[in-house]
């Protein structure tokens, strides 16, 4: 079994990777796969975290991770909901052309 | 044995994650997203959290890559224009790499063997989840309800 510190920079890695597609790409899409990517990075750490440490009777990182997830799906959903609706109405889903609010 | 199944899984992981990140075609990119997913749902299998491996496949594999192929399909007639590429992004992305690598590094507390740990069944997780979580529990509940409202609201059609 590896040590812990490799778990984590492959987690960074991860982490860095969605942070570049969230940052750096243009499309609606693409943003909310970066952020997806991010949420797996810190579920990784939390699993990580939780199998090298002291073992307490609850499995404290296993349920954080489990919420994250529940949430990270439901943000999933909404975000994909938006994406739809402001294509619907600008005919894009650029980012760059989303500045303004006026229906 | 375990670490050539480490490293393994850590270049198809990250191999996935770069190609979801850069390649131009959105539908490879959601493929690779979801070969991103298997790779780290592998990482929960081998650090002995089988229960959320599982969960991970399911949810990400089974519901949000197939949302997000939906959605690309029925946005397709802005997918093919090509929209450049911010490298501002590649930088931060770099520096922030290289100072979490640093920390890690740096901190000796993190440079640690696994322990023996008793096999995490699903009864003890089951039985976590309806006693001392059983408020988040709830309150995710909740959250997934209203998620689901709102996506429903959000892309019902408008009556003019």
């Amino acid at each position: 079994m590896p040590i812990l510190s490799i778990f984590l920079i492959v987690s960074a890695a991860l982490f860095c990777t969605g942070l570049l597609a969230a940052l750096s790409r243009r499309h609606a899409i693409f943003i909310l796969i970066g952020i997806e990517m991010m949420l797996a990075a810190a579920n990784l750490n939390f699993i990580a975290f939780w199998r090298f440490g002291p073992q307490t009777q609850q499995p404290i990182g296993v349920m954080v991770a489990i919420f994250s997830i529940a949430i990270a799906a439901a943000e999933a959903a909404v975000g994909l909901a938006l994406v739809i609706a402001f294509y619907r109405h600008y005919r894009t889903t650029n980012v760059d052309q989303l500045n303004q609010l006026k229906g | 044995m375990n670490s050539v199944a480490f490293i393994l899984i850590a270049i198809l992981t990250l191999a996935a994650a770069l190609a979801a990140a850069s390649l131009p075609k959105l539908i490879h990119a959601a493929l690779s997203f979801a070969v991103t997913f298997v790779g780290v749902a592998a990482f929960f299998f081998l650090l002995g959290a089988e229960f959320i491996g599982l969960v991970q496949v399911f949810v990400y594999i089974g519901a949000v890559a197939v949302l997000i192929v939906f959605t690309i399909l029925l946005t397709r007639r802005d997918a093919g224009k090509d929209r450049g590429f911010n490298w501002g992004g590649v930088v931060i992305a770099i520096a922030v790499f290289g100072g979490l690598l640093w920390a890690i590094l740096h901190t000796p507390a993190v440079s640690i063997a696994a322990p023996n740990i008793e096999a995490l069944t699903v009864k003890r997780i089951g039985e976590a989840l309806m006693t001392s979580y059983v408020w988040p529990l709830q309150c995710v509940g909740v959250l997934l309800t209203a998620a689901l409202i709102g996506a429903l609201i959000l892309v019902m059609e408008e009556k003019r």
